[in-house]
């Protein structure tokens, strides 16, 4: 131990700590390093109380019996088309799921392209007849758009940013500060599926799998689920940074700690997989199209059955529950009895060597 | 939920009657060193030390190949990238070990082309896709990464691919184990050895080791059911005073190990001197190009002067590689050191030591 303890004292460490004065790719991951760009630039800038609040959608008042639910998403994805979707879906569902989780029905979308040169009218064709099919399967109108062109090898074929609005019940209260002791948590369907399409699609994994993007507009599902249980109190669509980030976040925000049994966390067999031989955790993959729902724990019979006569909640599932007030963590019973703590996302997801 | 393995590896009925087996096995403290990264990650992923009575002490080893590539690797490594001519491609944890000043995912967001590769090969076929520029490929790993690349190197021969090099890194498992062992602390009483290693190069290097120094290894797997019985086959020798080589993953491993593979390795590279980072120059502990193959060494190819950066001798991380001290026990762990900025290179990797402390464990 002495020489242990001289060490502590005289630490010095060869490497100087990396302060990001750039962008990088790990900013966009949608976990720790995001948050922190947050913080850095745009709520230091911009921020004000309904911007900081932290959910997926903003709520503005509009009148005695209704509030205006507003969100705004960019899509980039690389490749534009994969297994079980394309960029235009993708941008149709995000958009979607981001106001129908606060709770609110979704009224309509805009949607601004920026167009890559060269880009082939028959892709953009078949992306935009894509995002129509997505609109008919949600009930919804695209009602405003943009489009600009950039220069060849100054956009990867093509970005879509969408708006959504739609209108809340002045009496629903959902928010990720609301989950409470005793509350269940539930998943409405397998984890990881969309991250591990993406990562395949993009074809260098050397092998392939029959893993499909998850991605679907949520809307009509979370209406039947809210009719027939109006106390839900947190409800999230856990995408970049996959099941663990968003329940991290929550966590954090509502000042609890929450407990999942890894064993009834659904993933697909293929899903296990391919993340085993890359060494991902589908707990961390990104998801387009399930849900996160934290209720009380008298509902979860109920808000079960909903979801699996639902054709994107079949394999609901509980998953765990909240825990008592603390400062937000989230720990992790594996099948051997054991706990882990399950952290937010640092960074961009590398897959490992060996 | 299922998984994609025979279900006996993750069985947990099995998981904790090994437990149990060990916990009846053990009758005194016992310090064990798992090698490899892939097994460390593993036994806090599952929180297997969790299941082991107070007396074992599972030490984690310096198996971590992103860890141990050295700070002058690193520094080429950023030197060639820095080159316009260059694209360099890396396996992908490899980007956010830090060197100096940087690590290869901010000098890509400085302009530097650098690309994620899962294969050697995926690199050859980058530099025949760009034949004006000049590829490399930074090799890095233990003997497990080593058979593709030099599969690589042939195929570049072959084909008379002359844009495609790599900066040579890759180490050995055996000399590190030795200079653990060797060292005045001699923590360790016993060893996992790392099974898909072993898979390759087969268990006969480990025999006069564990003879020489009177330690038991034991070739062990990944999955939880693997680690335990690695673990009860070590305490097993410990407790009745013997040091073998023993084989606990036997459905991937024999004594030869992959004897076309090793073949592979021969012909194309041979063992020099290397340095670890946080450990310091191990002799003959990593491979380089034999002379046939010297054209494909990047540094060789584009003449600069190798960096020669040394690290202080009193890093923490060089402790924690070597087993001599846990994670939380680093002043900077948690605090100064996170994997967001990560200080040192084992809070890099998902197989890094303090990285799968700081993910499963901190707070516990």
């Amino acid at each position: 131990m002495d020489e242990i303890s001289q060490n502590l004292q005289a630490f010095n460490c060869p490497v100087p700590l990396s302060q990001h004065e750039t962008i990088q790719l790990g900013h966009g991951s949608g976990g720790t390093l995001t948050h922190e760009l947050i913080k850095r630039i745009f709520q230091k800038h911009l921020g004000n109380e309904i911007l900081n609040s932290g959910n997926d959608a903003a709520i503005l008042p509009f009148s005695l019996e209704e509030k205006l639910v507003v969100s705004t998403d960019a899509h980039i994805v690389s490749p534009l088309f994969f297994p079980g979707g394309d960029i235009g879906r993708l941008a149709v569902c995000g958009t979607v799921n981001d106001v129908a989780v606060m709770g609110a029905r979704v009224e309509a979308l805009t949607a601004s392209f920026i167009l890559e040169e060269g880009l082939s009218l028959e892709s953009l064709e078949r992306i935009v007849s894509s995002m129509a099919d997505a609109c008919l399967e949600a009930g919804i109108k695209i009602v405003a758009g943009d489009t600009k062109v950039t220069e060849r090898g100054k956009s990867d074929g093509l970005f879509i940013s969408t708006a959504g609005f739609g209108w809340l019940s002045a009496k629903r209260q959902i928010a990720g500060d609301l989950a409470q002791p005793g509350d269940a948590v539930i998943v409405s369907g397998p984890m990881g599926n969309h991250g591990v399409a993406i990562a395949q699609a993009r074809g260098n994994l050397g092998f392939s799998s029959s893993v499909q993007s998850d991605v679907a507009p949520l809307n009509s599902m979370i209406a039947s689920l809210l009719e027939a249980i109006p106390d839900v109190h947190v409800m999230r669509d856990p995408t970049r940074g996959g099941l663990a980030t968003t329940l991290v976040e929550i966590a954090r925000q509502s000042g609890v700690s929450i407990e999942l049994k890894e064993d009834q966390i659904p993933v697909d067999r293929a899903v296990r997989s391919v993340c085993d031989m890359l060494g991902l955790d589908p707990l961390y993959m990104a998801n387009e199209g399930k849900l996160i729902l934290i209720l009380p724990s008298a509902s979860v019979q109920k808000a079960l059955s909903v979801l699996q006569n639902h054709k994107y909640g079949r394999s609901a599932a509980l998953i765990g529950k909240v825990l008592e007030k603390s400062n937000g963590k989230v720990w992790l019973k594996t099948m051997f009895g054991t706990t882990r703590v399950l952290d937010m996302l640092s960074a961009e997801m590398l897959p490992r060597i060996c | 939920m299922t998984s994609p393995l025979p279900v006996d590896h993750r069985s947990p009925a099995l998981t904790l009657r090994l437990a149990a087996e060990i916990k009846a096995a053990t009758s005194r403290p016992w310090n064990i060193m798992e090698i490899c990264g892939g097994q460390t990650h593993s036994i806090l992923q599952y929180g297997l030390d969790q299941l082991l009575p107070q007396e074992i002490r599972l030490i984690h080893g310096p198996g971590c190949p992103v860890c141990v590539t050295s700070l002058e690797s690193i520094e080429n490594a950023l030197t060639l990238a820095a080159n316009p001519e260059v694209i360099f491609t890396s396996f992908g944890d490899m980007l956010r070990v830090p060197g100096v000043s940087c690590d290869l995912l901010t000098a890509r967001s400085h302009g530097s082309d650098v690309r994620v590769v899962y294969s050697p090969l995926e690199a050859v076929k980058i530099a025949e896709a760009n034949p004006a520029k000049q590829v490399v490929f930074f090799a890095i790993g233990f003997e497990t990464t080593v058979p593709s690349i030099a599969a690589t190197i042939k195929h570049a021969e072959r084909n008379d691919i002359n844009n495609f090099s790599i900066l040579p890194a890759n180490v050995l498992v055996p000399p590190a184990m030795k200079s653990i062992l060797g060292s005045e602390n001699r923590l360790v009483h016993a060893f996992l050895a790392a099974g898909h290693v072993c898979a390759v190069m087969g268990f006969h290097e480990y025999l006069p080791i564990a003879k020489l120094y009177q330690r038991p290894i034991v070739v062990t797997g990944f999955e939880p059911v693997d680690l335990m019985t690695g673990i009860l086959m070590a305490v097993r020798q410990l407790e009745s005073g013997r040091a073998e080589v023993e084989n606990a993953y036997s459905r991937a491993v024999n004594q030869e190990g992959n004897l076309a593979a090793q073949a592979l390795i021969n012909e194309v590279f041979e063992p020099v001197d290397r340095k670890w980072r946080g450990i310091g120059l191990i002799p003959l502990s990593g491979l380089g190009l034999k002379e046939k193959y010297q054209h494909f060494d990047a540094i060789n190819r584009f003449g600069f002067n190798a960096s020669t950066i040394s690290e202080s001798s009193v890093c923490l991380a060089g402790k924690v590689l070597q087993g001599l001290i846990n994670p939380p026990q680093c002043p900077a762990f948690g605090t100064a050191c996170t994997p967001t900025k990560p200080v040192g290179a084992p809070m890099v990797s998902a197989e890094g030591t303090c990285n799968a402390y700081y993910r499963f464990q901190r707070g516990s």
